[in-house]
């Protein structure tokens, strides 16, 4: 039983931080109607800039302090998102507007190439460090409960916390502030929104400078769990079931998917997986949302898709 | 479009065409992974080959041919490395040896070898059946594989707890890239099993392995005694770094020589203080005269292929042997068909079937106490069966243990079998003594 | 003044539906054809062939399937990889464990079996669409992956998961050197192009493309979804399967899951978008594309580099690559969003005119 709880536990905290992925995804879907596949290289592109430039900054500035470094790298690793997002925009949606879905998902597939040379030329191929001081070691509760107590890993509990708190942030932003009332205009109808007086462009730097943001957040807590190297944007793929699960206009979905994904991918792989051979995780994930989408074909928060003849 | 494709084609032999006059080398492609996801342990290795080659002519060539290396980005992925194959084979007079560092590339190669006649070395990697020459003419798994990884780290686990007979009753759990090349641990693994009676707990991680949570907890819930890995790139951090999270103790975890490098363990640093790996014969050598030599003779010279704090680690090492097997053996296939002269891929191919590197050969090479004698034959394609075991204090590796001999009465016979079945399958027959002397 | 259709009148229904209704793309096609069989053979290196025509056919074969999916039926599949990795290893495991089955047999048996697994996956189609379908195809992919990785009864009991293939051969003509490679291929793809051109401009073809620009119109006016969606997930898959056992017996020899990742299959579509959605001779475009520009972009670069005096190393060139290769899909997306098939009928559009502007 203790186990039981352990492995939920862990699943929840590991759909916590898929969900942190999936944000970037639902953002940019719900802002612009586009699938952004460069997602996961946005996240590899941020950890990056935050791993080098936390090396770089102090170095540059002769600081000894850790915090100070961890600042302004992340800082600075914001700044060149918004100015990635900045470019997105003005070379490549622009020139695209009104294109078809399919159209818009390659060019986002055309981005991720690019970043991933680009920011493998500048900052480099190696195995980079992120250290915010997340702490990594097990954490035991209940042990008078249940022999050997239930392993809590701290750092993901960290993670949760923080995907958690962007989260509703995020909600609030996009519920109470005038932007954020903009983006959700945009959204729905562009042609609407432009007509009254709504700034396209600008909207969409915003929307992919607040994607790029996350991506940032989701770039340092993976990458301060894996090391910052090219397997990071290889993570965008497992956030995947968890943007169609949610949904893929939904931000509560992207959490909700997460941890229904997450615990089902851990309990899985540890009660079924040695039944079956082990390794089942990759594809339980893909085959739960397969059954749902079954009976709910557009995720269980999506809009409902309505198609006028 | 196939004219657009020729013309292509065209403009572009005429742009990479070599210099006319062609001087006399000795052409050793080198298949590296600077990129792509085993970015970090690749990237060493090629370091290493290259600087080696680079000390070679420094030191006056083979028999005075010159070494030409040439690289090709295959990012570990298996159709680029099979087009870099194809593209290489044929340039400077001829391909050597090809070395490519990944087994989804040598299982691939291995078909094309025998028609384009160049040998494959694949140190410690690759088809471990392919160690009998007799099925497998054209691969040499010089120095090891990875069933003689298997058994010396199973050896170095029985003698800590106190003999074979200690193993009785105990768990292992193999955690193992979900791929040929993770599962070629197995067999081994099985067949110590079966004689000695402990009990294997197999836990496939699927690739990348960014995500190991489930695995770990199942570690965690089984309790197994020991871990063995046979991870690679990435996947080896993560499973410290899950272990670190879970609480399983690191002394207990014991990798594979593709398993216990500095690019997976620096990052973890001190939680990873007690993990162990069985190496190769050698492991990191900073004080070894090669490394010694190469530090003031190529970096110092400026040549130094990647950064200097790499010269010495443990990949940048297996570089420099893999260069050092393949020179020595094209310079014993120069004893045979001229000496002074570059050698074809054929020729140097009888080379590593007869290469024998004595203590004091390697020794005059710089490789002393790093490598044992080397001697192969026509159907024994490994030469020796050395391995050690060294551990990680938290900032460096030490030795952990002595010299380990794998069981050659236990692996050969397994070798065998599985070649046979090779060469069952392709209705292959097995060489004859006749074949051996070209 | 070339390409002008004057004085080409058509007699019979026949002649009027041909494929290529011009006298001189017929004359075009048929050099070209021509120049595949012979010129090519007689000109092309070694390399050549190994390296950049063999995947290019096979590759464009299979993009040939996914369009068929893709492009005229609307149904995104990111599963293509398991379709062709249950091609080659269907194939494999008629060829092995059947005395004396010939390989074309067993080729087309693979793409039968791959048939059968590409309509059990294309079930869902029937209720998810879009984006959302396309995840639901990614199921596929990893579970196929999962399944040749774990059972082991596909590979043949081979320890390390990794099978192999030797002695191909046709009718008692071995297959053997890159030539001969390349002509069977070569014959396969012309087969199936002609096949899967004929099918698209037939009634079945037309119900696809109801399906895709409209299917609860199409439903009304009497297209039956289920026949429809299923069939183009049976055409395809079947397709993709001969293309994946050619994949693994031509090109690679010898394979393991891996060549038929998620990677290929994100290939596979990123051929057809980029070719030409519905399009057939799209694929081909595409499938140059992505096999063969980054080959040009990885050896044009050092020699560009030479060219300026730079040295750039292995490492950059791959970056480089990518970067390239990232920047030029964009940029032809935004020249021409409906693919480089487009751009080729609006260059015969304006040949059909030249010398006069409109």
């Amino acid at each position: 039983m203790g186990f039981f709880i352990e492995a939920t536990i862990g699943g929840l905290m590991a759909g916590m931080l898929y969900s942190l992925i999936a944000l970037g995804f639902v953002l940019i879907f719900k802002a612009s109607g586009v699938f952004n596949f460069a997602q996961g290289a946005m996240v590899l592109f941020a950890a990056l800039a935050m791993a080098r430039f936390s090396e770089w900054f102090p170095a540059l500035l002769g600081t000894e302090s850790k915090v100070l470094g961890n600042v302004l790298a992340f800082a600075g690793a914001m700044v060149l998102m918004v100015v990635v997002a900045w470019l997105i925009e003005k070379l490549v949606l622009s020139k695209l507007v009104n294109q078809e879905g399919i159209t818009l998902l390659m060019a986002t597939l055309g981005i991720t190439y690019f970043l991933d040379g680009f920011g493998q030329t500048i900052f480099g191929s190696e195995i980079y460090k992120i250290d915010v001081g997340l702490p990594n070691e097990p954490l035991f509760l209940l042990e008078q409960m249940f022999e050997g107590g239930v392993l809590v890993n701290k750092q993901d509990l960290y993670a949760a916390v923080i995907a958690a708190a962007l989260v509703i942030s995020l909600a609030l932003f996009f519920q109470y502030t005038s932007t954020g009332r903009a983006l959700r205009a945009v959204a729905d109808d562009h042609q609407a929104a432009q007509s009254i007086g709504i700034p396209l462009n600008r909207i969409w730097v915003i929307v992919w400078s607040v994607a790029g943001f996350v991506a940032l957040v989701a770039g340092v807590i993976w990458g301060s769990k894996l090391g910052v190297q090219f397997s990071l944007s290889l993570v965008a793929l497992k956030a995947l079931p968890v943007v169609i699960l949610g949904g893929l206009t939904s931000v509560p979905g992207a959490i909700i998917g997460g941890l229904i994904i997450g615990v089902g991918e851990k309990l899985s792989e540890v009660y079924l997986g040695p039944i079956i051979g082990g390794g089942i995780e990759i594809w339980f994930g893909y085959v739960l949302v397969l059954l749902v989408l079954l009976v709910r074909p557009q995720g269980l928060f999506g809009e409902k898709i309505i198609d006028r003849v | 479009m196939k004219m657009k494709t020729l013309a292509l084609a065209a403009v572009l032999t005429a742009v990479g065409m070599p210099a006319l006059a062609q001087d006399k080398v000795q052409f050793f492609p080198s298949l590296t992974g600077r990129t792509g996801p085993v970015a970090p342990n690749a990237t060493p290795f090629a370091n290493g080959y290259a600087d080696y080659m680079k000390l070679v002519n420094i030191r006056g060539g083979i028999n005075g041919v010159k070494t030409l290396v040439e690289e090709c980005e295959t990012a570990y992925a298996t159709d680029r490395g099979v087009e870099c194959y194809e593209r290489l084979k044929g340039k400077h007079g001829g391909a050597t040896v090809f070395q490519p560092l990944s087994t989804g590339i040598t299982f691939a190669l291995t078909e094309k070898v025998a028609a384009d006649k160049i040998p494959l070395i694949t140190s410690g990697y690759g088809r471990s059946d392919s160690a009998d020459g007799g099925v497998f003419k054209w691969n040499f798994p010089l120095i090891g594989h990875y069933w003689v990884a298997g058994d010396t780290v199973l050896q170095h686990i029985a003698k800590k707890e106190g003999g074979w007979d200690k193993l009785r009753g105990k768990k292992i759990a193999v955690v193992y890239h979900d791929s040929p090349f993770g599962k070629e641990l197995l067999p081994i693994i099985e067949e110590r099993r079966k004689m000695h009676g402990f009990e294997v707990q197999l836990l496939p991680v699927p690739a990348p392995g960014v995500e190991q949570k489930a695995i770990w907890l199942q570690v965690r819930q089984q309790r197994p005694d020991f871990v063995v890995m046979q991870t690679w790139g990435v996947m080896t951090s993560t499973a410290l770094k899950e272990a670190v999270a879970t609480g399983y103790p690191r002394e207990k975890m014991f990798g594979t020589w593709w398993s216990g490098a500095e690019p997976d363990l620096k990052d973890v640093g001190q939680a990873a203080k007690g993990y162990s790996a069985v190496m190769m014969q050698h492991g990191a050598e900073p004080d070894s005269a090669v490394v010694k030599e190469i530090l003031a003779k190529v970096h110092g010279a400026g040549q130094g292929t990647g950064p200097k704090e790499e010269v010495g680690q443990v990949l940048y090492m297996r570089g420099v042997v893999g260069a050092m097997l393949a020179v020595e053996g094209a310079r014993a296939a120069q004893e045979r068909f001229g000496k002074g002269k570059p050698v074809t891929g054929e020729q140097a191919r009888w080379g590593y079937e007869n290469l024998n590197l004595s203590q004091a050969r390697l020794d005059s090479l710089g490789f002393k106490g790093v490598l044992r004698p080397v001697s192969t034959s026509c159907f024994d394609h490994m030469g020796s069966a050395w391995a050690r075991v060294h551990t990680w204090d938290g900032a460096k590796f030490t030795w952990a243990s002595d010299w380990l001999q794998a069981d050659e009465q236990i692996i050969k016979p397994m070798v065998r079998a599985s070649a046979e079945r090779y060469a069952a399958e392709k209705k292959l027959t097995r060489r004859a003594g006749t074949d051996c002397q070209s | 003044m070339f390409y002008r259709e004057n004085g080409q009148f058509k007699t019979s229904y026949r002649s009027d539906s041909q494929i290529f209704a011009i006298a001189q793309d017929r004359v075009a096609i048929g050099v070209l054809i021509a120049f595949a069989l012979i010129g090519v053979p007689l000109l092309a290196d070694e390399y050549l062939f190994r390296a950049i025509l063999i995947p290019f056919l096979i590759l464009s074969l299979a993009a040939i399937g996914l369009n068929i999916l893709v492009g005229y039926c609307g149904q995104i599949s990111l599963g293509t990889g398991a379709f062709m990795a249950v091609g080659a290893y269907a194939a494999y495991n008629f060829l092995v464990r059947i005395d004396g089955m010939p390989m074309l047999a067993a080729i087309l048996l693979g793409g039968v079996c791959a048939t059968v697994v590409g309509v059990l996956f294309g079930i869902p189609s029937l209720r998810i669409k879009g984006l959302y379908l396309a995840v639901a195809t990614l199921a596929a992919q990893f579970f196929v992956d999962w399944a040749f990785l774990r059972i082991s009864w596909f590979t043949n009991n081979s320890p390390s998961g990794s099978v192999s293939v030797a002695g191909l051969s046709a009718f008692g003509i071995p297959i053997d050197t890159p030539v001969e490679k390349y002509l069977f291929c070569l014959v396969l793809v012309m087969v199936f192009a002609l096949l899967a051109k004929n099918l698209v401009r037939s009634h079945i073809g037309r119900e696809w493309m109801a399906i895709r620009d409209m299917d609860v119109a199409a439903s009304v006016i009497g297209i039956r979804p289920v026949y429809a969606k299923l069939t183009a997930f049976a055409v395809s898959s079947f397709i993709v399967g001969v293309a994946g056992a050619l994949w693994g017996f031509v090109h690679l020899g010898s394979w393991e899951p891996a060549a038929f990742s998620i990677d290929r299959s994100f290939q596979l579509l990123f051929m057809i978008i980029i070719g030409g959605l519905g399009s057939i001779m799209g694929s081909f475009f595409g499938a140059a594309f992505i096999v063969i520009l980054p080959i040009v972009l990885n050896r044009a670069l050092p020699a560009l580099g030479d060219l300026i005096g730079v040295h750039i190393d292995t490492a950059l060139v791959a970056h480089t690559e990518f970067m390239v290769f990232g920047a030029l899909i964009v940029f032809f997306l935004i020249v021409e969003p409906h693919g480089l098939a487009r751009l080729w009928s609006i260059a015969k559009e304006k040949l059909r005119l030249w010398p006069f502007p409109h």
